[in-house]
């Protein structure tokens, strides 16, 4: 029986990638080994294999195709006594190539027809009528990037494989083209080194965006992000402005296991002097990227690998901000408060439809700042609903939704219905077990099932 | 490595050529009166201190040379970033006597300084202001500034791993930044011996591919003489160095160590006889630049200077309960406004 060749993942959070070249054609004898095509993705180039012994029977993928999805069969091998004629009844391949059913399915699970909704933020300065642009939140992240850098010579971005490779994640693509290496500068690998170095420098006068691979390794940072970064002006009697953005993909990632899977939010969160921002939608972080980098404070701006490739529309605008510090209510509704943000939103609203279907009303809160945290928003809606549910995925002991939980019952108890839940990461180490690691992490199901239980229902 | 640069012998004597600036007398005798302040005002501070005015302080006792010859070097328009003894540099760079009182004392308006307004603060963390001097050098470097940081930190800092991480970085990019080491052979109790199995702090660098090189960090003519070249270089374009200056701490390593419990007199009275502000005075004294009556001159407008500076401060009035929550952030954020107006009734209340 013949066998599908399938298009194969590179990373795990991989969902395409362009079929850059085929080197046999059909017909050509192949055997186990033989390096067949190239596969371009944002990240590298890699050589798709033959698995098998036999005769390249079709190619069902041309070569110069992009966005090919992952899994995609991309030829048919034909072992020997075959022919063409077989083609029809082709099975997969034993070895399937490596893929990420974990993310892919997370992703896929919880990914928002939510993007949709959010159609048109309730920005109250957003003119009527703008003119809405559908991008991944990666393509928002690197136009807020390049439109500061045009605004403010002053403005630079730095960190490991920013220049040439074009970011680790592919989101300062362009940026090295457009503003040369002065300004677009690859560092070698040291965390501690080069965030004291954007601190140093914003003390001098620049206005750095310090590019963190992941927040796995800002850890090395920590001493200059909260010693030097978030007290210097405090510690100089107001002397010295540290205008610097720390950015980076932070959070549960997939199939990379402890150390690299993991949210540091809270963290952040808990450090005077700070200020920190996890958007979720495309918009959102074009317009608080925007704004942090304008920010006379240290800013850490939280991304998320697995929200880098969603689309959501931005409005057309030629200077687009979002102010720093501003939740925003995404979804009205009567029953019960959902607060999130970053991935945690895909939860929440996914959450929200399902809780629809059994009439329970929820209202969605986007918090997109967590320090300094709009406390105000949440507190008024929870004087409206009686009810709230914190989404995280970050560990649960003193999280976010700690602190949330504790604004409540300190400013609405007496508006309170039911107990504040919070969904949240397992406390564990992210196990690298597929499975385990999908129980670790909360689920749609769990916000619907913290919120049934909050409405008693 | 070559041996440590000396100008002048322990006993004063010229035992090497001297440097352009140091044929003009009146260019020493600034170096010496501004040595000689530092050390007035050294004496006040622990004085202060042991009478309960003034927060634990960190004395520059013998160090003097280091911290003047540095500051001399530069430029007003090159960048300091000090670790906490260098008192002497921050002087002669401006900022003033109450200044170093109130920020000792425990008043952080005391780093809001009316002069050098773009030197950092004391880093008191060891060695995390390596790599803000780079961040410093690369802003001068995007601005297209002929200007240069220097960074001072102690032994001990060199064991650390972002000073390692900020070498790597100034050399991978030239960055126009000199970094001295202040070596005064103590780490609080631990002697450089146990800090480092590498004969000098120096040669540090050059794992870094930068130049390194030891200077007698008590002769104050070669320390401002080496530092000159060093800022040269890299103002010019030519690239960082670190130039490790032998000291040696005369003094406790704060006001809340005793160093007699783990180092003897013997060995600290030796290094009495190589201290650096005798050293320049024999020299001057040989030259017949200085005499007795300049030298009580001196001692009694530094006397005065600094006990003004201590009046002053002591009579300066503590700031308010708002003050606490003044620049943490550029403009206060609304639950730090709530916190500040509730500190604020609390205590008219009591």
């Amino acid at each position: 029986m013949p066998i599908e060749v399938l298009m194969p993942a590179l990373s795990p959070t991989m969902e395409r990638g362009n079929l850059a070249k085929w080197l046999k054609k059909e017909g050509d004898t192949v055997k186990s080994g033989d390096v067949i095509a190239e596969i371009e993705t944002d990240k590298a180039t890699m050589e798709v294999e033959a698995v098998d012994e036999g005769t390249l029977g079709r190619i069902l993928v041309p070569e110069g195709t992009i966005d090919v999805a992952v899994n995609t069969p991309i030829a048919m091998i034909l072992s020997a006594g075959e022919d063409a004629a077989s083609l029809k009844s082709a099975r997969p391949t034993v070895r399937t190539p490596q893929t990420a059913p974990t993310v892919a399915a997370r992703a896929d699970e919880s990914h928002p027809p939510a993007a949709l909704r959010v159609a048109v933020p309730d920005e109250p300065d957003l003119p009527a009528g703008v003119e809405m642009v559908t991008m991944t939140v990666r393509e928002a992240l690197r136009d807020a990037m390049a439109e500061e850098m045009r605004r403010d010579p002053n403005v630079f971005v730095m960190g490991e494989e920013v220049a040439e490779y074009q970011g680790a994640y592919k989101v300062t693509q362009g940026l090295l083209q457009e503003f040369g290496a002065r300004r677009v500068i690859d560092t070698p690998i040291t965390e501690q080194g080069f965030a004291g170095v954007g601190i140093g420098a914003a003390m001098a006068g620049l206005k750095p965006v310090v590019e963190f691979m992941t927040f796995n390794f800002a850890m090395q940072a920590m001493d200059q992000i909260i010693n030097s970064a978030a007290k210097t002006r405090y510690m100089s009697g107001g002397q010295m402005t540290t205008s610097v953005v720390f950015r980076g993909p932070n959070g549960p990632a997939a199939r990379v296991a402890a150390q690299h899977s993991q949210d540091f939010t809270a963290w952040y969160s808990h450090i005077p002097g700070l200020k920190v921002i996890a958007p979720y939608t495309a918009a959102d972080a074009k317009g608080l990227l925007k704004s942090a980098i304008r920010d006379s404070n240290p800013v850490i701006f939280i991304e998320n690998e697995i929200l880098y490739g969603q689309s959501f529309p931005v409005p057309k605008l030629d200077d687009f901000l979002v102010p720093i510090g501003k939740a925003k209510i995404v979804r009205s509704g009567n029953d019960v408060t959902l607060v999130a943000w970053s991935v945690g939103m895909t939860y929440a609203l996914k959450a929200a439809d399902e809780l629809a279907k059994d009439n329970i009303s929820a209202e969605v809160i986007d918090l997109r700042t967590l320090r300094p945290m709009d406390v105000n928003t949440i507190l008024e809606s929870v004087k409206k609903t009686g009810r709230i549910v914190t989404i995280e995925e970050g560990w649960r002991q003193s999280g976010v939704g700690a602190e949330i939980a504790a604004q409540v019952v300190e400013h609405a108890f007496d508006w309170l219905d039911a107990p504040v839940l919070r969904v949240t990461g397992k406390d564990v180490p992210m196990p690298y077990a597929a499975n385990l690691e999908k129980l670790t992490m909360p689920s749609v199901a769990d916000v619907v099932a913290a919120a049934k239980a909050v409405c008693y229902r | 490595m070559d041996s440590p640069y000396r100008v002048l012998g322990p006993d004063g004597r010229a035992i090497g050529a001297l440097p352009t600036f140091a044929k003009d007398v009146d260019e020493l005798t600034k170096l010496y009166r501004a040595m000689v302040l530092t050390r007035t005002f050294d004496t006040k501070a622990i004085a202060l201190q042991r009478t309960g005015r003034l927060g634990t302080y960190a004395s520059s006792l013998g160090q003097e040379a280091v911290s003047v010859g540095v500051a001399a070097a530069m430029q007003l328009s090159d960048v300091l970033l000090p670790s906490f003894r260098e008192h002497g540099a921050q002087l002669w760079r401006g900022v003033t006597l109450e200044e170093l009182l109130l920020y000792w004392g425990g008043d952080e308006r005391g780093n809001a300084f009316t002069g050098p307004r773009e030197d950092f603060p004391n880093c008191v963390p060891v060695g995390s202001h390596a790599p803000h001097a780079v961040g410093v050098a690369l802003a001068f470097r995007l601005r297209n500034e002929a200007r240069a940081a220097v960074c001072i930190f102690g032994d001990g800092a060199t064991s650390k791993g972002d000073v390692a991480e900020a070498l790597n970085l100034a050399g991978v990019w030239k960055a126009p930044v000199v970094f001295v080491v202040n070596n005064n052979r103590w780490a609080i109790s631990i002697p450089v011996a146990k800090q480092t199995a590498a004969p000098t702090l120096a040669q540090k660098a050059f794992a870094a591919g930068i130049p390194g090189s030891q200077v007698d960090g008590n002769d104050v003519i070669a320390v401002r003489a080496t530092l000159e070249r060093a800022l040269e270089r890299a103002r010019a374009g030519a690239g960082p160095s670190m130039i490790e200056a032998l000291t040696y701490r005369l003094s406790d390593h704060t006001t809340a160590d005793d160093a007699s419990r783990y180092r003897s007199d013997e060995d600290v009275s030796k290094h009495w006889a190589e201290e650096p502000i005798l050293r320049l005075r024999s020299y001057l004294f040989a030259l017949r630049a200085w005499d007795k009556e300049r030298e009580e001159a001196l001692l009694l407008s530094c006397g005065q200077d600094v006990e003004r500076a201590a009046a002053a401060y002591l009579d300066s009035e503590l700031q308010p309960a708002a003050a606490m929550f003044e620049h943490t952030y550029a403009e206060l954020p609304t639950d730090l406004v709530e916190q500040q107006t509730g500190a604020v009734s609390y205590l008219r209340g009591l």
